[in-house]
C-alpha cells in the first residue's frame, strides 16, 4: 500500500482484514443526458479469500456495475459518488489509473459473458495469453510461450501448440469461453470475477465450464464472484449469495439459507416464478407481477415495493434496513421488522 | 381432449446452401434432416435442442416461411406443401423470439397488431378495426392507450406481449412460439409462460413451443421432441421424456441443466459431455450424436439409428437403447 492510499484508509470506517473484498455502502451513478441514473444505491457486500460468491439479480439491477467497479472499470458517463472499496488491502477508491493496471489481470481477472466478442479477432490465442504474461511478470518469450501451454491445458484445450497459433473465429464458443478463462487465470489472481460465463452458451458445454470454474477454483485457490441470473447456476456452484435489485443488495446470505429460507419477497418470487425440472405435476407459476423499476424514477422507498405482494405503508416512505436474521444471512424488507412493529404499537397503547 | 391431428410433417427436410468451397462442390447445410411428427389440436408440443440443431428451422419450415427442400407438411389433413399459403396465414402464426427485433420501430403498437386485421380484411370499418386492436391488447394485459406508443417505450417483457397479440389478431388456431421467453428477465418469464397457458385454455390454440431451456418447455408442453443436429432423437410425453428418457443424448442434457435447489444440485449426478457440436455442414456418419456419446461403437459410426417406438407414444433413434440405463 503506498502512502497515498494509507492516509486514505485511515480516514475510512474499518475494513476488516479477513476479507478480500469489502464494499461499504457505496453509490454510484451514471450522469445521461436523460438525468442520473443511480444505478448502485447503498451497495455492501463482502468476499472471503477462496470463497464463490455469486450475485443475482435481472438486467440492470447493478450486479455487474458493482464486480466492475472492484476493478475501477466505471464506464463513462458513470462516477461512484459514495462508498469505500477494498480489495486485497488495496483502497480502491483513492487507486490511480497506473496503480489499477498494475493490479488488473494480475490480482483480480475477469471473464465477460459474450467469448464472441471479448477476445481479439486479429490476433492468435497465443498471442493475447503471452500478453498477459508478460505484462505482470519478468518472463522471457519463450517462458511465456510454455506458460501460455500449460495453461491451455489446464483448461482441458487439447493440442495446446497447435491452438496457440490459431485466431478465435477458428474455436467454437465453448473453446473461446475456455481461452478466457486460461487469460484470466494467467497471473493466478486472487479474485476471479465471471460475469455471466455461461450465459451465451449452451446447456451441455454451460456444463463443461462450470466443472471447470470449480476444478481450478480446488486447484488455485482464488475466490470467485459470479454474476448469474439463472438461480440454478448458483445453486450448484455458490458458497453465498447476494440477491439485488434496482441497484441494492435486498438479500444476502449463505446458498442454502437463500433457497430454504428466503427473507426477502423478491428472492421468494423469483425462486417461486421459476419452473422445475423435477415437478411430478403441473404447476402453474407465481409470477412477479409488473415490470423492472425505471432508474430514472426510481420509487422513494422499498424499490420493489410497487410490485411486491405485501407490500405495506412504511414500504412506499422509507427504504428499509438491514435484519441480521443469522451472522451472515440478513435481508431489507420492512416485514422483517413487522413483528417489532406491532410490539411498539401495543406499548403506546 | 379429441385427439385429431391439427399439423403434421413427414420426413421434413430442410438444406440451406453455403458458400465457399470450390467451385465445383455444392455445400449444404443440413438444418433439418428427415423430421417426422404431428401435434394434434389444443396440445403443445415442445422441441428443445441446443443451438443449430434445427429447432427453429423446423418451425419456420411448418410454417412455409422457408420452402422445404423435401417432405410434406399437413394442416387439419389437407397437404400444403405446395399451395398458396395466404388462406393458411389466418390460421397459422408464429411469436419471435427477439421483441426488439421483431416489431418496426417506425409503427405504433396499435398499427402493428392492426396491420394483420388489414391485410385479412379481417374489419369492416375503422372503429371496428380499432374496437378489435383494443381488444387483442387487453386480452395481452395491455391497455388502449398503448396502442398509440411506439415499440421503444415498452420494456422487453411488454414487446412480447406486443408480439403475441399481432399474432392473435387473425384468430389463429395454431402459433409457432420461437424462443418466446428467452430474451425477457426471469421475473417476466413465468408472467409470458402463464398468459401463454391462458390463452390455450380460452381460445382453444395449439402450439409449436421452441425453447433451449427445457424446465420451461416441460413445464408449458404435453409432449417434447428433442433435437440435435437436425434430427429429432426422441419423443415423447413431457413428464416421461423427463424422468424416464432413453435416448443418451436427452439423458446427458437432461442432468446438464442446473436446478436451482442446492441440495438436489449436490447429489445430482452430471453426465457432462465432452467437446463440441459437430458442424452441420459436415455431420458425423451414422448416428450424429456418437462423437460426444458415451455408448458409441462401430456401429454407430456405420447405420443411422432407426425411429423407433419405444413405448406407446414414446420414439427414439438409438443403436444402443437396451443398454442406455
Amino acid at each position: 500500500m503506498n502512502k497515498n492510499e494509507t492516509a486514505a484508509a485511515e480516514t475510512q470506517t474499518a475494513h476488516n482484514p479477513e476479507y478480500l473484498v469489502e464494499i461499504q455502502h457505496e453509490r454510484l451513478s451514471f450522469f445521461t443526458p436523460a438525468g442520473e441514473v443511480k444505478a448502485l444505491n447503498d451497495v455492501s457486500l463482502y468476499v472471503r479469500e477462496g470463497e464463490v460468491l455469486g450475485i443475482v439479480g435481472e438486467s440492470g439491477s447493478g450486479k455487474s456495475v458493482t464486480a466492475y467497479s472492484i476493478m475501477g472499470l466505471t464506464a463513462y458517463p458513470g462516477r461512484l459518488i459514495g462508498g469505500d472499496l477494498w480489495f486485497n488491502n488495496h483502497y480502491i477508491n483513492t487507486m490511480t489509473e497506473k496503480q489499477m493496471r498494475k493490479i488488473r489481470g494480475n490480482e483480480v481477472s475477469i471473464i465477460f459473458q459474450d467469448p464472441m466478442t471479448s477476445l481479439n479477432p486479429v490476433y492468435t490465442i497465443g498471442d493475447q495469453i503471452r500478453e498477459v504474461i508478460l505484462l505482470h511478470t519478468n518472463k522471457t518469450k519463450q517462458q511465456a510461450n510454455d506458460r501460455a501451454r500449460e495453461l491451455l491445458s489446464l483448461v482441458g484445450i487439447n493440442e495446446p501448440d497447435k491452438r496457440l497459433k490459431q485466431y478465435p473465429h477458428e474455436l467454437s464458443g465453448g473453446m473461446r469461453q475456455r481461452v478466457m478463462i486460461a487469460i484470466a487465470l494467467a497471473c493466478e489472481p486472487k479474485l476471479l470475477i465471471a460475469d455471466e460465463p455461461t450465459t451465451a452458451l449452451d446447456v451441455t458445454i454451460q456444463a463443461q465450464i462450470l466443472e471447470l470454474m470449480m476444478d481450478l477454483k480446488k486447484k488455485l485457490g482464488m475466490a470467485i464472484i459470479l454474476i448469474t441470473h439463472d438461480l440454478g447456476v448458483v445453486a450448484g456452484t455458490c458458497d453465498r449469495i447476494a440477491v439485488m435489485y434496482a441497484g441494492k443488495v435486498v438479500e444476502s446470505g449463505p446458498t442454502d439459507d437463500i433457497f430454504y429460507h428466503p427473507a426477502h419477497e423478491y428472492t421468494k418470487g423469483l425462486l417461486q416464478s421459476i419452473p422445475n425440472l423435477n415437478e411430478q405435476e403441473h404447476k402453474r407459476l407465481i409470477p412477479i407481477e409488473g415490470s423492472p423499476v425505471d432508474m430514472l424514477n426510481p420509487p422513494a422507498g422499498c424499490p420493489f415495493a410497487p410490485r411486491c405482494r405485501s407490500c405495506m405503508k412504511i414500504c412506499l416512505n422509507r427504504p428499509p434496513e438491514y435484519t441480521h436474521l443469522t451472522d451472515a444471512h440478513f435481508s431489507a424488507c420492512w416485514l422483517l421488522d413487522k413483528a417489532k412493529f406491532e410490539a411498539q404499537g401495543e406499548e403506546k397503547n | 381432449m379429441e385427439q385429431t391431428k391439427l399439423v403434421e410433417v413427414q420426413h421434413l427436410q430442410q438444406f440451406f446452401p453455403v458458400s465457399g468451397g470450390s467451385l465445383m462442390e455444392k455445400k449444404v447445410v443440413k438444418a433439418v434432416d428427415d423430421v417426422s411428427f404431428f401435434i394434434n389440436k389444443g396440445e403443445t408440443l415442445g422441441l428443445v435442442g441446443e443451438s443449430g440443431c434445427g429447432k427453429t428451422t423446423t418451425g419456420r419450415t411448418l410454417l412455409r416461411l422457408h420452402e422445404p427442400t423435401d417432405g410434406k407438411i399437413f394442416y387439419a389433413g389437407k397437404d400444403i406443401t405446395h399451395v398458396n399459403m395466404l388462406p393458411y396465414r389466418r390460421k397459422m402464426q408464429i411469436v419471435f423470439q427477439d421483441p426488439y427485433a421483431s416489431l418496426d420501430p417506425r409503427m405504433t403498437v396499435g398499427d402493428i397488431v392492426g396491420e394483420a386485421i388489414d391485410i385479412h380484411h379481417l374489419a369492416k370499418s375503422s372503429k371496428e378495426r380499432q374496437d378489435r386492436i383494443i381488444e387483442l391488447l387487453s386480452l395481452v394485459g395491455l391497455n388502449s392507450e398503448h396502442a398509440n406508443r411506439y415499440p421503444h417505450e415498452f420494456s422487453g417483457g411488454q414487446r412480447q406481449r406486443v408480439g403475441i397479440a399481432r399474432a392473435l389478431a387473425v384468430n389463429p388456431e395454431f402459433i409457432v412460439c420461437d424462443e418466446p421467453i428467452s430474451a425477457l428477465d426471469v421475473s417476466i418469464q413465468a408472467q409470458v409462460v402463464n398468459m401463454f397457458e391462458d390463452l390455450q385454455e380460452q381460445m382453444g390454440l395449439t402450439y409449436l413451443f421452441i425453447a433451449h431451456n427445457l424446465s420451461v418447455v416441460k413445464h408449458i408442453s404435453n409432449r417434447i421432441g428433442v433435437m440435435y443436429l437436425g434430427k429429432l432423437v426422441e419423443l415423447a410425453d413431457s413428464y416421461e421424456l423427463t424422468f424416464h428418457s432413453v435416448h443418451p443424448y436427452t439423458r446427458s442434457l437432461i442432468s446438464a441443466i442446473p436446478i436451482a435447489d442446492p441440495k438436489v444440485n449436490r447429489a445430482a449426478h452430471r453426465i457432462v459431455l465432452q467437446g463440441d457440436v459437430p458442424s452441420p455442414v459436415n455431420p458425423p456418419s451414422g448416428c450424429r450424436f456418437r462423437t460426444r456419446c458415451p455408448y458409441a461403437d462401430k456401429c454407430c459410426a456405420e447405420s443411422e439409428p432407426e425411429w423407433k417406438e419405444v413405448s406407446p407414444g414414446h420414439f427414439a433413434a438409438c443403436h444402443h437403447l437396451d443398454r442406455v440405463k
